[in-house]
């Protein structure tokens, strides 16, 4: 088991003959995902890596069965993108694409709900479950299979500790990025209840940072309904008031998302807390 | 991007919002056609202008003209005023509190009302701030309204009229890409109308392509700030001295956090994303030197980007350019043992851990 994706994740690109298309078509079939379509408009009959592509995703659904979509396409394109996965009966949508209007992800990500489908991201790394798939553009090189669930709300931090992760034997049964857009799909509480009825997962970790107030919306969650043991890492603690650090989510706005409130709340809910990203992997070896 | 408050009164005036009769003023050639007496309001994008003389009221010309060199050029928490927006007095017979957010918990547009107006919103109790959450596809409904502005003590009349104004301002709200919308005050006019004393507009940046008409003046930015972003560089100048330079914003925070346990602080936050284009680490660099860090931390971690492509990057700024601060480098990740060579062939520290990397960093930038 895994959370979200697994071996039975049929995967369609769109945004497939760009260059981070092809590239990460070939990277995603390496580490053994099924992908089966791409999609580029006015590209129908083309081949990446042997994968056929279509006009639009409702082809791509007829031919090859596809039930997820990774988005790959320019911002300004993104939520037509996500409205015609949908609209093609895809029931997981990965979207990595960064800086789309907030407006934009607000519709997409209520009408994603209204469909029953799960959305990732936007403005994230994507989803790897190892041994099984890998959905977007994190490196397969730092994954190890196991039982270790991850949620992040950032890209490179969260493969440096999962990489920790497996320098310590510490394998993964699914790692997924949740995005660093203050409007999201999936969230820490989404992801806790996933890995809470998985059988493969053990521990949670979660990497969060300042902004908003998932971080502590889900330490009252785990209070209430996860069992297994989690971990977390906050960045951000030094940050100022009012200013984006990066993400557009991470920014302390009005006396809200500071660091030291998220650490309070992951302290009532005996959250294990790292001082450093590299610590969580030892953290998870002594309590595991 | 946060607007000046003329612009954003300029916005509402579109949507039909009633705003003062006023306009900006350079000297007393610009007096002309206001009414005396007015009111001359400094344009700067933080709060507390008021406190800090930024807002004068005005009662004749040489009073205007004498004031009004007072108010330009003056300093407000480090933002220089280089325009006064002038405004005909209106007689107040009600303050109110209108805003619209996005709230990132719900996902949806959360809107608030109070009865009590003109003073900063987080000092008033909850049970006098009115909500409700607006789903986008439906967007703002009577029982919306009957919710909020029906709670508050106005008569038929003027709920009518607050009701048309929470409407526009909604509009506005999605029309523009905001990510809030703040009134503060509306006021009731001893006459009768509603009218914007205050505004606040924040617009989503990833939207300005589809407003031209919205010029991007991003006044919350310093010099540099601003150069970085025309770059598309993530860069944020703070007070220390020491520049950290990694990629990813998380790690990048991480990497402030790392230094700050060590009694250091960092000057400089620049993430360089997921590019190993040299010409982009270059640029980088060039940034970071304009603003004379004590030292510099480069911390890498290589997924997909390979640490020794951003390596030979950083290696060729620092040949060509020369450096005239430490470097201390933490690399992690895909073809580190390669970045490391290179690095320490420029002649750059290179430390083994993330806090042996930050320890050295505060020595060098003499905290710890």
């Amino acid at each position: 088991m895994a959370i979200f994706v697994d071996n039975n994740s049929k995967v369609v690109v769109q945004g497939a003959t760009g260059h981070q298309g092809v590239f990460h078509i070939g990277e995603m079939k390496s580490f053994g995902t099924k992908v089966v379509a791409g999609v580029t408009p006015g590209k129908a009959g083309q081949e990446v890596h042997k994968v056929p592509v279509f006009n639009d995703v409702s082809d791509a659904v007829d031919a090859t069965g596809a039930n997820t979509s990774l988005i790959l396409v320019p911002a300004r394109f993104a939520k037509d993108a996500v409205f015609e996965a949908l609209d093609a009966g895809i029931k997981t949508v990965v979207v990595i694409t960064e800086n789309i209007p907030f407006h934009d992800s607000m519709e997409f990500v209520h009408y994603a709900k209204y469909n029953d489908a799960v959305l990732i991201g936007p403005n994230c790394p994507g989803i790897a479950s190892p041994g099984k798939s890998k959905i977007g553009i994190l490196p397969g090189s730092i994954f190890k299979e196991g039982n270790v669930g991850v949620a992040s709300r950032s890209g490179t931090l969260t493969y440096e500790i999962v990489n920790s992760l497996k320098e310590k034997g510490l394998g993964q049964s699914t790692c997924v990025g949740l995005g660093g857009d203050p409007i999201i799909g999936t969230t820490f509480i989404d992801a806790l209840d996933a890995f809470e009825k998985d059988k493969e997962t053990k521990a949670v970790v979660l990497v969060g940072e300042i902004g908003g107030t998932a971080e502590e919306e889900s330490a009252e969650h785990i209070i209430e309904y996860i069992s297994k043991p989690v971990f977390a890492f906050i960045a951000g603690r030094t940050a100022p008031p009012g200013k984006r650090m990066g993400h557009a989510g991470a920014i302390i706005a009005r006396g809200k998302g500071t660091a030291a409130s998220k650490i309070e709340a992951f302290k009532k809910a005996d959250v294990k807390l790292a001082k450093f990203p590299t610590d969580i992997a030892d953290l998870v070896e002594q309590h595991s | 991007m946060k607007l000046f408050e003329y612009r954003g009164k300029e916005l509402f005036d579109k949507y039909g919002i009633m705003v003062p009769n006023g306009k900006l003023v350079n000297d007393e050639n610009d007096f002309s056609d206001l009414k005396f007496p007015f009111v001359l309001k400094a344009q700067v994008p933080v709060g507390g202008r008021g406190k800090a003389g930024g807002i004068k009221s005005v009662e004749n010309k040489k009073d205007a003209k004498e004031k009004l060199a007072q108010i330009l050029g003056m300093d407000i928490k480090g933002f220089t005023v280089g325009k006064v927006l002038a405004e005909e007095k209106v007689g107040i017979k009600k303050e109110l509190y209108m805003s619209i957010m996005l709230d990132r918990s719900k996902k949806t547009p959360l809107l608030m009302i109070s009865g009590s107006g003109g003073m900063d919103i987080e000092s008033v109790s909850d049970d006098q701030i009115f909500k409700a959450w607006i789903n986008p596809f439906i967007g703002i409904q009577p029982f919306h309204i009957r919710g909020t502005i029906s709670k508050l003590k106005l008569d038929k009349e003027e709920g009518k009229q607050v009701a048309k104004v929470l409407s526009k301002l909604y509009k506005m709200f999605r029309e523009y890409d905001c990510e809030l919308v703040e009134i503060n005050p509306l006021i009731i006019s001893s006459n009768g109308n509603v009218i914007a004393l205050d505004s606040k507009v924040v617009i989503n940046d990833d939207a300005l392509y589809r407003h031209p008409d919205i010029i991007a003046e991003n006044v919350e930015l310093t010099p540099l700030e601003k150069e970085a972003k025309e770059k598309g560089i993530a860069f944020i100048q703070l007070d220390g001295n020491i520049g950290v330079i990694a990629n990813g914003a998380g790690l990048t925070m991480a990497t402030l956090d790392a230094l700050t346990h060590y009694d250091g602080n960092a000057g400089v936050f620049l993430d360089l994303g997921g590019t190993d284009d040299p010409e982009k680490v270059m640029q980088a660099f060039e940034l970071m030197k304009k603003a004379k860090p004590s030292v510099i931390f480069l911390n890498l971690f290589g997924g997909i980007t390979k640490c020794d492509t951003v390596a030979k990057g950083v290696k060729a700024v620092i040949t060509k350019e020369g450096i005239d601060c430490p470097v201390i480098t933490r690399i992690k990740g895909m073809n580190e043992d390669a970045a490391k060579e290179i690095l320490k062939d420029a002649g750059l520290i290179t430390a083994a851990t993330l806090q042996d990397a930050a320890k050295k960093s505060c020595e060098l930038a003499g905290g710890a």
